[in-house]
């Protein structure tokens, strides 16, 4: 089965921090990493290889430091990986980043299955998924938690949705979106880290994969973000800590009625 | 044609009617028709109910292939008429499947699509502007969308419910739409609870601190008496089951007067749920789990002795009152 994982090498939101005076994001030189369920992503297509047989390869539009993702990919399992890295790549909106990844995928041996994440911890749009298997005309599936059985020519998985969960059959070619709760992707060994220096990573740009230039970039993407700034929240902090708990559950319960916030 | 048309369109019927209230915005504001799209089969009535909810028109397709929702044939549907009429905006209900309808969908129109949305307008160049969160709900992004149509999908709970009024006209179209692409082999529906957390007024919320299922009845005891309802963490619902829907960014936004967080780390995908309550108290055994930057109030203290003890201090304080 031949398995392609898409995946962001994205901020690390938990480490981020906003200039207090401007309320924008600090983006240079915050901490990035591969975005936490895109790896599941990765973590899934490798079990299926690990159980079916077959090849992974990793995908994922971004800087050059996104090698740091790929890295930790191929140390996972996968067999090989692409960084899809140009200017014209950068500050897009998913029109742009699904069209890069089709491109490439074009350019690959085929697949059966397609695995993307969700959403990513930075964008949370949940688009480029839908958008990918819009654009190659293949059918998709999104929110899953689990795959239940790979048939032949077929694979049936469960999502969760709002109002349950989902058990559908769906053809191969196909793309999945999966669920935090798929898998705990593994942390790899370190000769596993050793082996994955020897294993292909290729890079491609704009001009390799054959887009246009008016195609990317700000012109290409039909989404520009206009600003992006963390609202200013105040917050008491008023910890009551080393007493006794009857005594801080008494205090906070003062607390609570001073702020009128007890009983109706 | 209906070119430059306003169309909101969700699979849930009370979402497409929030989405007729900032629908109809859009349209005065830019003096054209507003019209919802109603997809399924035998879903007159559904068209009927929504069109004496404000719209102009809807456009009812009535079809066997979208019996159940499947993302692949009501985008096919939706991507013909879209290229038919040429819509200026398109609304859609951002649940879990009107976003994948939406990625699909913006993508065979090769059109821009902002997802997550809490508001849209219309800015001063006649562009579709939006507001959603950003950076895991750290921050704030207005985006601008500037390709025809514009592809909106509106979070859930932002807009009041369409009130009654009007009578719109039902405009029936026959489209060749392909078979749904995906077998239903089985549903297994989630128990909806009665008293929806987004609505209470006090929420005592759990996380993975709290071991036991049984253990979250002290939660719910908690939360009868301060007159709200208990909700949980996203682990304890995807992952142990306990609950069926979760608080933060991939589940529900609450607003209550009071949060009260026991065992809660405090995730910033968790806090982009709760930041807009008005007291946030968390109840957490490590003075150094994030929600403590989050809260006014905070207990550091292992919620097995915090919790029984505000139980009690609260029945005093209500036996004094009397
Ligand atoms: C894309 C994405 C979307 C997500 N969306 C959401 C979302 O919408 N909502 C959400 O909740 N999460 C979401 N998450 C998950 C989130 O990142 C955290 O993993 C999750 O919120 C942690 O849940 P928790 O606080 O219950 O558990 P933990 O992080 O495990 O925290 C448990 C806490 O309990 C405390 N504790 C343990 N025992 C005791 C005790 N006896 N007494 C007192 N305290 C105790 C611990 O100190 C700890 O702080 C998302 C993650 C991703 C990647």
């Amino acid at each position: 089965m031949r398995v392609i994982a898409c995946a962001k090498y994205a901020v690390d939101v938990s480490e981020l921090r906003f200039d207090p005076s401007t309320g924008e994001p600090i983006l240079a030189g915050a901490k990035m990493k591969l975005s936490d369920v895109d790896k599941r992503a990765i973590e899934e297509a490798i079990r299926l290889k690990e159980k079916h047989g077959g090849h992974v390869t990793v995908l994922t539009v971004g800087p050059e430091s996104a090698k740091m993702g790929l890295r930790e990919a191929l140390a996972m399992g996968a067999d090989e990986a692409y960084l899809l890295v140009d200017p014209l790549f950068e500050g897009v909106d998913t029109l742009v980043t699904s069209l890069v990844l089709k491109k490439a995928i074009e350019k690959l041996e085929g697949f059966d299955l397609i695995i993307c994440g969700e959403a990513t911890s930075d964008g949370y749009s949940s688009l480029v998924g839908p958008r990918l298997a819009g654009l190659l005309g293949i059918p998709q599936v999104a929110y899953v938690k689990r795959i239940v059985e790979v048939k032949d020519g077929s694979i049936v998985v469960e999502r969760d949705l709002e109002d349950g969960y989902e058990v559908v059959e769906v053809k191969l070619p196909a793309l999945l979106t999966v669920t935090r709760e798929i898998n705990e992707p593994r942390i790899p060994p370190l000769p596993a880290i050793m082996r994955a220096s020897k294993k292909p990573m290729k890079m491609l740009s704009a001009s390799e994969l054959g887009i246009p230039s008016e195609l990317l970039g700000q012109d290409g993407s039909a989404v520009q973000i206009l600003e992006a700034k963390a609202p200013e929240i105040k917050r008491k902090g008023v910890i009551f800590e080393e007493m006794p708990a009857d005594e801080a559950a008494r205090k906070l319960v003062e607390a609570l009625i001073r702020e009128g916030v007890l009983g109706g | 044609m209906a070119e430059n048309e306003v169309w909101v369109y969700s699979e849930n019927k009370n979402v497409c009617l929030e989405l007729l209230t900032a629908g109809k915005e859009l349209s005065e504001k830019l003096n054209v028709p507003l019209a919802s799209l109603v997809l399924g089969h035998g879903v007159k009535d559904v068209a009927e109910e929504l069109s004496e909810h404000g719209p102009n028109k809807i456009y009812l397709i009535d079809h066997a292939s979208l019996e159940r929702f499947d993302s692949m044939s009501y985008a096919a549907a939706i991507e013909t008429i879209v290229k038919q009429e040429k819509p200026k905006i398109l609304l859609i209900g951002a649940t879990k499947r009107g976003k994948e309808l939406a990625g699909r969908l913006a993508a065979r129109l090769n059109a821009g699509c902002m997802s997550e949305c809490t508001e849209v307008d219309i800015g001063d160049d006649g562009s579709v502007i939006a507001k959603r969160a950003a950076y895991a709900g750290m921050a704030v992004a207005t985006e601008k969308c500037k390709s025809t149509p514009a592809i909106v999908l509106l979070k859930p709970g932002r807009y009041e419910k369409a009130p009654s009024g009007g009578k719109g006209e039902i405009v029936e179209l026959s489209l060749e739409i392909p078979e749904p692409s995906l077998k239903l082999i089985e549903f297994k529906p989630k128990e909806i609870k009665a008293v929806r957390v987004e609505e209470a007024e006090v929420v005592v919320l759990g996380g993975r601190g709290i071991k036991k299922r049984e253990d979250f009845q002290m939660l719910e005891q908690l939360a009868e008496m301060l007159g709200g309802c208990v909700g949980c963490t996203r682990p304890i619902a995807a992952d142990l089951g306990w609950y069926t829907e979760w608080v933060g960014l991939s589940g529900v936004a609450i607003k209550p007067k009071l949060y009260i967080g026991v065992g809660v780390s405090g995730a910033i995908q968790h806090v982009a749920g709760i930041k807009d309550s008005k007291v946030i108290v968390a109840i957490n055994k490590d003075p150094e789990a994030p929600i403590f930057k989050s809260a006014d109030y905070g207990i550091v203290g292992d919620l097995y002795e915090v919790i029984p003890e505000l139980i009690k201090a609260l029945k005093e304080v209500s036996k004094k009152e009397g």
